[in-house]
Parts: C-alpha cells; sequence; structure tokens
C-alpha cells in the first residue's frame, strides 16, 4: 500500500442527529471530519477527497427507514458517492436484525467495505480499533 | 399484583398547564421521530404464535421452569412500575407537548409488555404456578428492593433523577430477567417466547434511549455543578442497583449455574445505559464478555466484532458505484 508515490489519508465523513451520539464518537477519534448537514436549510456538503462514512443507525423493527434521509440526499449526489470508499455504522444490539442495518444497506448499495459496527457511543476499544484502521487505510492518489 | 410503596404517598403530579398539541409545530424534532418510531413499532401479545412453545416448555427441568416463571413474575412487576408510575411521572417534567405525547404512548406499552407476560403464563403454566410465582416476587428482598429504590426517585423532587432511574431500568434492569429468554432461544427452546420478548427489548431500548436523550438536553442548560452533582448520583445509583441486580440474579440463576455469565450480560447493559444518559460506559471489556451465543440470540447481525480493519473483511470486493435515489433506500 504505501510506496514512495504521493499518499493521502483517508477523510472522515458523518452524520449525526441532535442526540450527538456519532458526533461523540468520531471527535474522540481526533481525526478530521466533515459533517453531514442535519437541516434541508444548511448547505449541501460535497466532498473533493476519498472518504470513510460513518452513519447511526435509525428506525429498528423491519428496517424501513435505517438510512437517515439526511445520508441518503448526500450519497444521491453522484460527486459523493464516487468518493465513498467504507462505511462504520453505529446501533444497538436490542433491534435485532435491525442492528447497524443502515451501513448494511448503504456498503451493499454503494458496493463499499461495512468496515465496522460499534453501540451507542462505542467503547474505548472502537475508538481505538477505528483509528488505527483509519490510520492503516492509506490510499494511492 | 406486587404492592410497593414507598415514602411518598402524596398526590399524583399533574401538568399544571395545558394547551392543544400541535403536530405541525414541532420543538424538538426527536420527538416526532421517536413516536413514529414507537407508533411504526406497535405490537400486541395475541400476534406471536406462543402455543407453539408448550412442546419446548415440557422438555425443560422443574429448576428451569421455576426460573423462568419467576424472572417473568419479576419481568411484569417492572414493567407495571414503568406503565403505572415511571413513564406517567415524567409527563409533569416535560419540555414539550409532543414530549408529553412520547410518555404516554412509552406508559401504555409497558402495560401491554406487563400483559403479555400474563399471556406467557396462561399458554405454559396452570394457574396454581402463576400464583407460586407472583407470590415469590412478593417475598423476594432483591426484587423489591429494585422496585423500591426506583419507586423512590420516580416520587421525589427531581425530574433529571427521575429520568436517570427511568433510563437505568429500561435499560439495565430489565436485563437479569430478559437473559433467560434469549439463552432458551440459544438453545432452540421457548422460541416464539424470545420472539416476543425481543419485541420488548426494541421497545425498551427506543425508551432508555429517548429518556436518556432528554436527560442530555437538560444537562445542556445545567450549571456545571449542577451537571456534577447528577453524574456522581447517577454513578452512586448505578452502583446500588448493580449491587442489587447481582444477589437478585444470584436467587435466579445460581440453580441452573448462569449467574457468572449473566453478570457479564449485566454489566454491559450497565454500560449501554450510562451510554444512553451521555456517559461512556464504566465496566472495562473484559468484564463485559457476553456469551457469544446469547448476544447472537439478541442480534444476528452482531456478528464476531465485525471489524473490516482487522483483516476478517477478505471476502468483500469493492464494486461499482451506481446511481441512486431516494426510493432506492426505502428498504
Amino acid at each position: 500500500m504505501s510506496t514512495s508515490t504521493a499518499t493521502q489519508q483517508l477523510s472522515l465523513v458523518y452524520f449525526s442527529s441532535v442526540s450527538e451520539n456519532t458526533k461523540r464518537f468520531v471527535d474522540r477519534l481526533g481525526l478530521p471530519a466533515q459533517r453531514i448537514p442535519l437541516r434541508p436549510t444548511e448547505p449541501h456538503l460535497v466532498v473533493t477527497e476519498p472518504y470513510v462514512l460513518f452513519v447511526p443507525t435509525y428506525g429498528g423493527g423491519n428496517g424501513q427507514g435505517a438510512v437517515p434521509k439526511q445520508v441518503i440526499k448526500f450519497l444521491n449526489d453522484e460527486r459523493n458517492r464516487r468518493l465513498l470508499r467504507g462505511v462504520v455504522s453505529a446501533g444497538n444490539t436490542n433491534f435485532g436484525s435491525a442492528y447497524c442495518i443502515a451501513g448494511d444497506i448503504i456498503a451493499a448499495k454503494c458496493g463499499v467495505p461495512h468496515l465496522y459496527k460499534f453501540e451507542l457511543l462505542g467503547t474505548t476499544e472502537d475508538v481505538d480499533n477505528v483509528r488505527e484502521g483509519m490510520e492503516r487505510l492509506w490510499l494511492p492518489r | 399484583m406486587t404492592a410497593v410503596t414507598a415514602a411518598h404517598g402524596d398526590k399524583p403530579r399533574l401538568v399544571s398547564r395545558v394547551s392543544a398539541i400541535n403536530w405541525n409545530r414541532i420543538e424538538d424534532e426527536k420527538d416526532l421521530e421517536v413516536w413514529e418510531r414507537l407508533t411504526g413499532n406497535f405490537w400486541l401479545p395475541e400476534k406471536v404464535p406462543l402455543s407453539n412453545d408448550i412442546q419446548s416448555w415440557h422438555t425443560l427441568k422443574e429448576h428451569e421452569q421455576r426460573m423462568t416463571t419467576r424472572v417473568f413474575t419479576g419481568l411484569t412487576m417492572l414493567d407495571t412500575i414503568q406503565g403505572t408510575v415511571g413513564a406517567v411521572s415524567l409527563i409533569p417534567d416535560a419540555r414539550t407537548p409532543h414530549e408529553e405525547a412520547v410518555y404516554t404512548n412509552i406508559a401504555f406499552m409497558e402495560s401491554v409488555h406487563a400483559k403479555s407476560y400474563s399471556s406467557i403464563f396462561s399458554t405454559l403454566i396452570s394457574s396454581q404456578e402463576i400464583d407460586e410465582a407472583f407470590r415469590w416476587s412478593e417475598e423476594n428482598e432483591n426484587l423489591q428492593e429494585k422496585a423500591r429504590i426506583v419507586l423512590d426517585y420516580y416520587r421525589g423532587d427531581d425530574p433529571e433523577k427521575r429520568k436517570v432511574a427511568s433510563t437505568m431500568l429500561e435499560s439495565f434492569l430489565f436485563y437479569s430477567g430478559f437473559y433467560a429468554p434469549m439463552y432458551w432461544s440459544s438453545h432452540a427452546k421457548l422460541t416464539n417466547t424470545a420472539d416476543l420478548i425481543r419485541l420488548i427489548i426494541r421497545d425498551e431500548a427506543v425508551h432508555g434511549y429517548y429518556i436518556g436523550y432528554k436527560y442530555q438536553r437538560a444537562l445542556q442548560d445545567a450549571s456545571p455543578e449542577r451537571r456534577q452533582e447528577l453524574k456522581d448520583y447517577t454513578f452512586e445509583l448505578l452502583f446500588e442497583l448493580y449491587e442489587n441486580e447481582e444477589q437478585y440474579t444470584e436467587d435466579l440463576y445460581d440453580p441452573l449455574g448462569l449467574t457468572e455469565d449473566v453478570k457479564a450480560f449485566l454489566r454491559y447493559n450497565a454500560n449501554k445505559a450510562l451510554m444512553n444518559l451521555g456517559y461512556e460506559g464504566l465496566f472495562p471489556k473484559d468484564q463485559t464478555n457476553v456469551n457469544p451465543a446469547i448476544l447472537s440470540a439478541l442480534s444476528p447481525n452482531a456478528d464476531e466484532n465485525h471489524d473490516f480493519f482487522s483483516g476478517s473483511g477478505s471476502s468483500y470486493v469493492i464494486g461499482k458505484a451506481v446511481n441512486t435515489e431516494d426510493e432506492d433506500w426505502d428498504f
């Protein structure tokens, strides 16, 4: 992976609702991150570098509406979808088979790996695993 | 049913002022989101074919049946408290009219949960055995203590402590009981009962998330001293409840030799209750290693610490991006 040619670290894009659970996980990673806007009145986010998407799972139960609509809007923009390299999802095992299903849906839809799942705010181990994983995921420019 | 009374015997508190609720003007979008999620998840025990478990029930040994019925009376007790006192006690503290409405939904669903254990009982055991199990729940000190601790806070005068106690009940105190049906399910026993319990677990997860979220909203407006007070209180309460849960777990599961396995599950859920309140988990990883069979009975999607980074995701093939539209995502 790592060669003498110029490489760049993957950037990080996340969505977090007003409960901010996912935001707190991303903050603990200490990596630069861009947030998908919560409200339609905020300017649409368009990314310019390859990135990993962090997303919470909504709903639970039948999986209907599991991917937050703001994330759908973001990914419906081809410029954003093209640069997606992987997805990390948050959820709660108490939602049974819908646990982290937003990550599964996005991974399947966009043909990228579902890199990691964590519960609620995530544990210290989750933060370490994801940070180390993100640091190893270098892409040739 | 078991009568637990607390020190405060005053009249129920009611909201002081009521305005007609306008769902077209939402102050906190979580209220609408959670209302929609809860109503979308609505279910009734009559829809679950519990009678398919009768044969399986008779394969359990006597002490296994006894543990299971006691577990369900304990859960009935908690759901009764939460439906009749807990969720209702939160209504006067609500910050928006929509929050009040969500609590009425929570209260009703807790009553559905409480009733669903009676459906399990009437399907599987005789009325004499039912009476014996309810008698046990009235006489079990640790179950009574758990109810007393929570009820005291519901009847106290601190809205935020009430939310903490409520989140502890929703996200932690149920799990000494929920372990049993997950255990049987992992042994391919009482699988319809487990399906019903999973519906309850799903509801409680939304309740704990929502009440914990409202607690965190209240903290945003609080002074640093008050925040510290509530954090200290939360951890003290957790320790008090955890100690009691350990003893309750021993009462129930020692005869089956499952106590240590259940305790790991308790600590895992205690951490999740803390996270719902916005705090990091307390118990370290080596104390929260839930038996994989139990975890997979809870969620078939919780496959061995899904971690692509560690190299276990070698089967992934990176595909080509395709065009998507909103409706593509409506699974």
